[in-house]
């Protein structure tokens, strides 16, 4: 539990870190430890293979080519200047909050989904110490997380997979443009 | 309980102060095998065989001035050899260097965690060390500096899709993620070692590994006729020192890791299973240096190029025969 809360203040901490700084460097930094502290998090519940996956996938590779990019345009403080339109701000607070509503609400819908399908077995079994709930956690192993990736899920799956392709493809029609002569080992 | 911890406690520093060892000798190991390729002698000076060179260098890098170059973010600058360094030794954490023991009634098993999702916590822990060479490149500001960054974070993420997909092959013949379980399943015969069942495997995460740990024919980050010495070219003193120790525990933890995966681990007849694990460590040390001293350097496009359109292709067609067998 003192875990619990250390991992989470830190992740709460660097979260308001990524949208405060004003140097990208060190937003896309505060992004990497509040990605490692959900890692920690996950791990916290019994879900070491979700947690591995968290630190290799949004903390090993997409933040570093985050910070490649960083690095390569060269962003310094005072690129961004400040914002003069007003309405995008108001705009803004708005839709957080909605994203935040509909955030809780498929929370709570799923986890009432989740609790009927496996007898209320996850709620009671989220807040129990690590060591308790080692055993039992065979629903977020790689195993269960591949069937339900592709045989549950695989079609939804595929779907996203085609449309990272197309963004893959319309961030290289954009850079070319701009650049022609640019390598191509930039979508890698 | 107390016992437990105790245990944990003393694994942990005796599996380090062998660990910090090791880094001090494969130094002068590398310099002596080195030096022998080439015809020389080598450090022989200081001490028996120049056996206290490592001692030498460590007190001189310590008392040099360490240097902090202006305009540079100091924060960063200072953390990251520290990444580097922690992510390197973090991995060896999770490699098992013997099955259980028995001492006083206490049963032991020789490492640090054995975690279930092991390899995957390699993987996490090294795509993590790559954020000490990429902020060490930025921080120093300096264009050298930050091109030996961006080129050597590039090479070790490519080569990472790489050392996934040599491993990926093991991980299917032996259904867990659990090192000391496949170590494990290496026992018995030498040939249940993985590297004969999937040796195409072992040569893919090979070379990946050697690129990953930017070492010769694919240490680039450091071309000195190019680059001055890449990402740590304003490193000075003891900062300096901290990366040079990452690189080479990471030799030792790739080569751990190989030795684990492929080559049966702690699994040899009469001697201890200890003794057989850290010879197999030197062989690979060994060979990660014969490599060094004989082999030229790529150039960077060919790194790349080699990295993208025939590691990665292999590595998939491997998995593909590899599931085909298992299901045939």
């Amino acid at each position: 539990m003192i875990i619990f809360s250390i991992l989470a203040a830190v992740a709460v901490f660097s979260a308001v870190m990524v949208i405060t700084r004003k140097s990208p460097i060190s937003s896309a930094i505060y992004l990497i430890v509040l990605m490692c502290s959900l890692a920690g998090l996950f791990a916290l519940q019994g879900a070491f293979f979700i947690a591995a996956l968290q630190v290799i996938v949004y903390a090993g590779a997409i933040m570093v080519l985050f910070i490649f990019v960083i690095m390569l345009i060269n962003l310094r403080d005072n690129d961004f200047g400040i914002d003069k339109r007003k309405i995008q701000k108001y705009l803004g607070f708005i839709f957080a909050a909605v994203i935040l509503l509909q955030a809780v609400f498929i929370t709570g819908w799923a986890m009432k989904e989740f609790s009927n399908e496996t007898e209320s077995a996850m709620s009671s079994e989220f807040y129990q110490s690590p060591v308790d709930s080692l055993d039992q956690e065979d629903y977020l192993s790689a195993e269960s997380v591949a069937e339900n990736l592709f045989m549950r899920f695989a079609y939804p799956f595929e779907v996203t997979s085609i449309l990272l392709l197309a963004a893959i493809i319309g961030a290289f029609v954009i850079a070319r443009k701009s650049d022609p002569i640019d390598d191509e080992g930039e979508e890698t | 309980m107390i016992v437990e911890s105790i245990l944990i406690i003393l694994k942990v520093v005796v599996i380090f102060a062998a660990l910090m060892t090791g880094v001090a000798y494969s130094t002068y190991f590398e310099r002596k095998v080195v030096a022998f390729i080439q015809h020389r002698i080598g450090p022989n000076m200081t001490g028996p065989f120049g056996l206290l060179q490592p001692i030498a260098d460590a007190i001189k890098l310590l008392f040099k001035e360490t240097f902090i170059p202006n305009m540079s973010d100091r924060f960063l600058f200072t953390i990251a050899p520290m990444i580097s360094f922690v992510a390197a030794c973090m991995t060896l954490a999770v490699i098992p260097v013997g099955d259980w023991l028995n001492i006083g009634g206490q049963r032991i098993q020789l490492i640090i965690s054995d975690l279930n999702v092991g390899i995957l916590y390699i993987l996490a822990v090294t795509s993590l060390g790559i954020y000490g060479i990429i902020l060490a490149g930025w921080s120093s500001n300096s264009k050298y500096s930050l091109l030996g960054g961006l080129r050597s974070s590039a090479q070790m993420i490519s080569y990472e899709v790489s050392i996934g997909l040599g491993i990926v092959g093991v991980l299917m013949l032996s259904q867990t993620f659990s090192i000391s379980e496949i170590v494990r399943q290496q026992s018995g015969s030498i040939f249940n070692w993985y590297f004969f069942k999937q040796p195409v495997a072992f040569f893919i995460y090979f070379i990946s590994a050697l690129a990953e740990t930017n070492r010769n024919p694919f240490d680039l980050p450091e071309a000195e006729s190019e680059l001055v010495a890449g990402y740590h070219t304003e490193y000075a003193g003891m900062r300096f020192s901290i990366f040079f120790m990452g690189e080479y525990a990471n030799m030792i933890t790739v080569s751990a890791i190989a030795s684990s995966l492929f080559f049966g681990g702690w699994n040899g007849p009469f001697l201890p299973p200890v003794i057989w694990f850290v010879i197999k460590v030197i062989m690979f040390m060994f060979i990660f240096i014969w490599i060094r001293g004989t082999l030229p350097r790529f150039r960077y496009d060919q790194l790349m190029r080699f990295g993208w359109l025939i590691l990665f292709p292999l590595g998939i067609l491997n998995i593909l025969i590899t599931a085909l067998i298992l299901v045939l």
